[in-house]
């Protein structure tokens, strides 16, 4: 297929692109003038050449065809109807169009309003807290001079992270009795006179979420931060401790600038998973008396969708479906805003 | 071997290490204060992350009338064994822990076969149409597929309600874990797989018995993902199993979780002992279940952290 590049005037070579074709064959030339001919391998030649590599996807796509993609097209029940005891493909996409039935249904429910409130709250709250302090707590096991202290301290912290939802779970329950741990410290130290009933009270119900949110993620929340300090320069310290700068003025001026694209990339990956606030854990623990500020989207959703006599799946789905079409709208946006402001971005 | 003293204030360490670590110019006062403050709170905060399991561990094997008067704090007071026969007694406890192990190794086994035959074959750099099969993966970790929907296809569709299929095949691919195998994979050296090539080995050949055995620290890392996954999960039991016979332990301590967490929502004001002889038995289970896990951790945090460094890498 080679043409050798002497059969060209000048003029043709001038006029080949400078790339190769995207598709299909041709020539183009290199910036050094030298002519390439390009073929691309055909479909059926790569399958000869490489069908052992090719029998190893076979399972694996299958895998994520059947339980991956079939359930994203399975969304479509969020605008149909389901009939229990149909054929496939209907069990699975549902019998009829009700169009934008189910939504209407879920947005003018009397509880739309409580659900997605908390959500958001508990959202925010979360990300308000379980966010900034890995890196604090980062910049901290960073400052310590003894490797064996240091090392220790991570070991700790990230034990929870290894724990099942279901052991926090029992944590919370245990440790917010009315005579259970902290009730009996906060006693011990006359700042109650009676035990405070945490798990009756709506009110306490978003603090405990979040104080068990940063028990289990802040150690192992430090991992891709300690990483990204290991990387920031020596030399800018050396010289910035010349120019006089104290500890903290590094910190601020050279350590976090040196971690800011770990930063602005774990911040766009939690504005994602903002709405997918962790509901197996409040699934666990919530009671009847907590749903006014414990009960979210997606515990609204199993409770109503799976658990409920008849199951509503067609509402369920769509919540689901409403569920993440936010979620996706927010991390879309909050990568535009962060390639905007700073150079770094998810993609 | 320095002493503790040393160690952490980091006096008799090399000059060298001291200077890169504070610049070359003495610690401020400021500064020198701030290390003290910087020990201490990592110090309460290592105590923080502590005192939660203690308490459990000492609830686990105390009496149940200072259980009940609420005296127990991180240490057993009237220990006994009594709770923890109890539950090693119950044969639905041990049936249990055996499915978890069932289900553990068999999730493990087909997860790895699926994500290491995926990963090997989307690393090699010539394949046609290796970026279509990796966006197929990776595009499902920004859209996943939702619980409704999920759960008709496994309940509905394929019929697994009740049957140790929903349990093992469902999520049996971490998108995660198959862009760090994939990285690994692409940073094996070429000569060797050329050179088993010459020798005239084929495609499965070189992948079984050059590259895996080459790359065990990684698939020990992989290993480790997959299986504290399994046996830390209730989701799937919950959604699609109802026989308690198929149930993985992590159930039972819901169940206990359950029936506690609905008599403190009903009980206005005090609980009654009931819920704390409850707290009892919970605690014990809370520690077997536990156990396996703290037991390993120690050995296999390092591989856990590594792989999450590689994820990292990559994405």
């Amino acid at each position: 297929m080679a043409r050798p590049s002497a059969r060209l005037s000048p003029e043709e070579i001038a006029a080949l692109p400078t790339t190769p074709p995207r598709r299909g064959n041709g020539a183009w030339r290199t910036p050094q003038g030298a002519v390439v001919s390009s073929v691309k391998e055909t479909w059926g030649h790569a399958i000869r050449k490489n069908w052992r590599l090719y029998s190893l996807c076979l399972l694996p796509v299958v895998y994520l065809l059947v339980f991956q993609y079939l359930p994203l097209v399975g969304n479509v029940l969020a605008f149909r109807r389901y009939q229990a005891g149909s054929a496939f493909p209907y069990n699975i996409i549902g019998e009829s169009w009700q169009g934008l039935r189910y939504v209407h249904q879920f947005v003018n429910s009397p509880q739309f309003w409580n659900v997605f409130r908390n959500t958001a709250v508990i959202g925010a709250y979360s990300l308000l807290f379980t966010f900034p302090l890995p890196i604090i707590l980062a910049l901290l096991l960073n400052e310590l001079r003894s490797r064996r202290f240091k090392r220790t301290v991570q070991t700790i912290s990230y034990l929870p992270h290894f724990m099942s939802v279901v052991l926090v779970a029992g944590l919370i329950i245990q440790l917010t009795l009315s005579n259970g741990l902290i009730n009996e410290v906060l006693m011990k130290l006359n700042l109650i006179d009676a035990p405070l009933p945490f798990m009756q009270d709506p009110k306490y119900f978003r603090s405990i979420y979040v104080v068990s949110q940063i028990w289990q993620t802040t150690g192992w929340g430090t991992i891709l931060y300690l990483a990204a300090l290991t990387s920031v320069d020596e030399q800018l310290y050396e010289a910035s401790a010349i120019d006089g700068a104290s500890r903290l003025r590094q910190t601020w001026h050279v350590t976090l600038p040196g971690i800011r694209p770990t930063i602005v990339v774990l911040l766009v990956l939690n504005i994602g998973s903002f709405l997918g606030v962790g509901f197996e854990k409040i699934i666990l623990i919530y009671n009847p008396t907590l749903y006014a500020t414990g009960d979210v989207l997606s515990t609204y959703l199993v409770r109503y969708g799976l658990f409920s006599q008849p199951q509503q799946l067609s509402y369920a789905t769509a919540i689901g479906l409403f569920q993440s079409l936010i979620g996706l709208a927010l991390v879309i946006s909050a990568n535009m805003v962060s390639r905007r402001l700073t150079d770094a971005s998810l993609w | 071997m320095v002493s503790a003293y040393e160690d952490l204030t980091g006096v008799g360490t090399p000059v060298l290490d001291r200077v890169s670590a504070r610049g070359f110019i003495k610690d401020s006062r400021g500064y020198r204060v701030f290390r003290v403050f910087n020990i201490l709170v990592l110090l309460g905060f290592s105590a923080l992350m502590l005192i939660p399991l203690l308490n459990i561990l000492a609830l686990a094997f105390s009496d149940s009338v200072p259980i009940v008067a609420g005296r127990v704090g991180l240490w057993p007071v009237g220990f006994n064994l009594f709770t923890f026969n109890k539950v090693m007694a119950d044969s639905l406890f041990w049936r249990q822990y055996a499915n978890t192990v069932l289900y553990t190794v068999l999730y493990t086994a087909i997860a790895m076969f699926l994500t290491t035959s995926f990963a090997y074959a989307i690393s090699r750099k010539n394949l046609k149409g290796k970026s279509a099969l990796t966006w197929v993966a990776l595009f499902t970790m920004y859209f996943g597929p939702g619980i409704i929907p999920s759960y008709v296809l496994v309940n509905r569709v394929l019929g697994w309600h009740n049957t140790i299929w929903a349990m093992i095949i469902p999520g049996t691919i971490s998108v995660f874990n198959l862009l760090v195998m994939k990285t690994t994979f692409e940073n094996f050296p070429v000569e060797l797989e050329e050179a088993a090539y010459v020798d005239g080995m084929t495609t499965y050949g070189v992948l079984t018995r050059i590259v895996l055995p080459l790359s065990k620290a990684i698939l020990a890392t992989m290993v480790l993902f997959y299986a504290v996954g399994m046996w830390n999960s209730w989701w799937n039991a919950f959604l699609y199993l109802d026989d308690n016979k198929l149930f993985p332990v992590t159930m039972y301590l819901r169940n206990l979780i359950a029936s506690s967490a609905n008599t403190a929502g009903m009980s206005s004001g005090n609980p009654d002992a009931q819920v704390q002889i409850g707290s009892n038995i919970k605690s014990v289970a809370m520690v077997l279940v536990t156990l396996p896990i703290v037991c390993v951790y120690p050995f296999i945090q390092k591989y856990f952290v590594s792989g999450v460094m590689l994820g990292a890498v990559k994405a």
